[in-house]
């Protein structure tokens, strides 16, 4: 009993730790300019400005911010379901020369670091006209390494006596792919999409560096923009930072499983 | 039919082999190439041979910034670690609300780094901030956090009259806010990791050592380590690689950016001032290659030392 009893102080003490940060912007989201800078601080805030969200909102282009994620986001996932199974099916079920040299290729050009290549990067997407632009912030990130190991995983599973069947019906390759296959692969396919999500609405360095003008801006670039321009506001930069992570920790209480497992197989990303 | 030379794989592999080599392998080869020219975005080539990488071994902002990032990585990755295996081992008993707690310790995984950092730097305000209201009831507020340069070290040893300067006065105490910063970021994400390594510990491994008479603690070092070590090791390595590519908290929360006396600035956000505000790209790409090498390094490094005394099962 004392034991447990033990226990639960440490990882209350912990939690308390964690929401800390969490409460505190949302508290500081809901008050007067003058009452955040009193100090000590009022813990919660004596009448609540919800009109901070709004004033937040209208102060730079955020619908703006918000629909090129959403764009970007859908984009870059849509593509990398198409890439990742196609490739996933060629490296798990054809034979073709080269195929696990190419795999192996694969697997080691991802464990090299971004800021690697972010100048040449630049460079080529230039070159291309690309820059400030979708396709700058969506093509580079079309090919998603991590996805293609896991559905090649999950495609290996698949009893061969299935593809037999559907072969000797007469059904070509991409047939199979997109009748038999893909269906069977609704979990991981909702994995590999749940991290593109994520990845896409937190990204940072690469729209930073691949668009200019305020109308190219996504959630995140335009965060940091709004944080600069009115560094000292502080409950309108809480309430910003509010609504811009507020769809993912509501999505988060919803698909906590598959955000922790697909999360476990890549590694944290910035 | 099925003897007939199928070339479907090849076309299958066909979108992301253009994606890879246009946007990933042609980077890299000409991250490799530029290092090698002086260039800016528009003007002239120029040839320099190894001038980017002789500037480099004398460019004393480039070592500050391998400091700085070297302090970061030794102390963000064992401080998490120790506290996600603490945390997990916590998790891993039959406790009620489980769950919530595990919810609670990974929401700062999904939110995202920008956000994190703008309420940071307003936790961390030296006037105004609730760190220092919470750290002055217990009678220790009055730190200057993201506007403090001093190293740990010099703090610690002046009163000692040893005075260490540069690289030997430790991280300052605006990098120790970015510090707690990320431990407090990542930790959900370890504490997940480690409880799967702890939950894939057989049950007869605890009976055994009970049997044997052996306390918790005891338990928990000769038992426990030992066999949740393969976790450890790929945490070590994972976080260490994470810790070092670290860019956006300099970005947003520090002032003027890298600050104060660049004593935040960490190596990969360098190399972005030096293509991406400087232009020198081509001076960038050999900031790059270091950076290439080090974490090449880093993995190989763990992999020999640690991994020796990494207990597979």
């Amino acid at each position: 009993m004392n034991r447990k009893f033990t226990i639960h102080i440490l990882l209350a003490f912990g939690a308390f730790w964690m929401l800390l940060p969490f409460f505190w912007m949302i508290s500081t989201s809901l008050k007067t300019q003058m009452e955040a800078l009193r100090f000590p601080p009022t813990i919660l805030p004596q009448a609540f400005l919800f009109s901070n969200y709004l004033e937040a909102f209208r102060q730079v282009d955020f619908s703006r911010y918000f629909l090129n994620t959403i764009i970007m986001t859908f984009g870059t996932t849509f593509l990398v379901f198409i890439t990742s199974t196609l490739t996933a099916y060629a490296f798990a079920r054809l034979k073709f020369w080269g195929r696990d040299t190419l795999f192996t290729l694969f697997l080691a050009i991802m464990m090299v670091p971004v800021p690697v290549y972010l100048a040449p990067s630049y460079v080529i997407l230039s070159r291309f006209g690309w820059i400030d632009t979708f396709l700058a912030l969506i093509i580079p990130w079309s090919v998603n390494v991590f996805s293609i190991f896991l559905l090649r995983q999950h495609f290996k599973t698949i009893p061969q006596d299935l593809f037999d069947a559907a072969r000797i019906d007469g059904l070509n390759h991409f047939q199979v792919l997109t009748r038999i296959v893909v269906p069977l692969s609704k979990a991981v396919l909702i994995t590999v999409g749940i991290f593109q999500i994520v990845s896409n609405w937190n990204a940072f360095l690469w729209p930073l560096i691949v668009t200019h003008s305020d109308s190219m801006r996504t959630i995140q670039t335009g965060l940091a923009y709004f944080a600069q321009a009115e560094s000292t506001n502080y409950p309108l930069l809480c309430a910003a930072s509010t609504f811009t992570t507020a769809p993912l920790i509501f999505m988060y209480f919803f698909v906590q499983k598959q955000i922790m497992e697909s999360f476990a197989h890549t590694g944290l990303k910035e | 039919m099925s003897r007939r030379k199928d070339f479907s794989g090849y076309l299958f592999i066909l979108p992301a082999i253009i994606v890879i080599l246009v946007f990933r392998f042609y980077p890299i080869l000409q991250a490799i190439r530029m290092s090698f020219f002086k260039w800016g975005m528009a003007g002239p080539l120029y040839t320099v041979g190894l001038k980017n990488f002789t500037r480099l071994f004398i460019d004393a902002k480039f070592y500050q910034s391998l400091g700085n990032t070297f302090w970061y990585v030794v102390f963000v990755v064992p401080l998490t670690i120790v506290l996600s295996v603490f945390f997990a081992q916590l998790l891993n008993q039959k406790v009620r609300g489980r769950g919530i707690y595990r919810t609670i310790y990974y929401l700062p995984v999904v939110t995202s780094i920008v956000a994190i950092s703008v309420v940071w730097k307003w936790i961390f305000n030296p006037d105004r901030g609730i760190l220092n209201a919470i750290f002055g009831f217990f009678g220790a507020g009055g730190l200057k956090w993201l506007d403090d340069a001093r190293g740990v070290f010099e703090i610690i040893l002046t009163p000692l009259h040893l005075e260490p300067s540069g690289f030997l006065a430790g991280p300052s105490i605006a990098l120790v806010a970015l510090i707690i910063m990320a431990v407090w970021h990542n930790i959900g994400y370890c504490v997940i990791i480690a409880l799967a390594g702890l939950q894939n510990v057989p049950e007869q491994y605890y009976e055994a050592a009970k049997i044997d008479g052996a306390g918790s603690w005891k338990t928990f070092r000769h038992v426990t380590i030992p066999l949740i070590s393969p976790t450890i090791f790929y945490l070590m390595v994972t976080q260490s690689i994470f810790a070092f590519n670290t860019f956006t908290p300099v970005y947003v929360m520090t002032q003027p950016p890298g600050g104060p006396l660049g004593t935040t600035k960490l190596v990969v956000f360098y190399l972005y001032e030096q293509a991406f505000k400087l232009w020198n790209l081509g001076y960038a790409n050999a900031i790059a290659f270091v950076i290439f090498i080090i974490i090449f390094l880093l993995t190989q490094f763990q992999r020999r030392f640690i991994e020796q005394r990494v207990h597979y099962e």
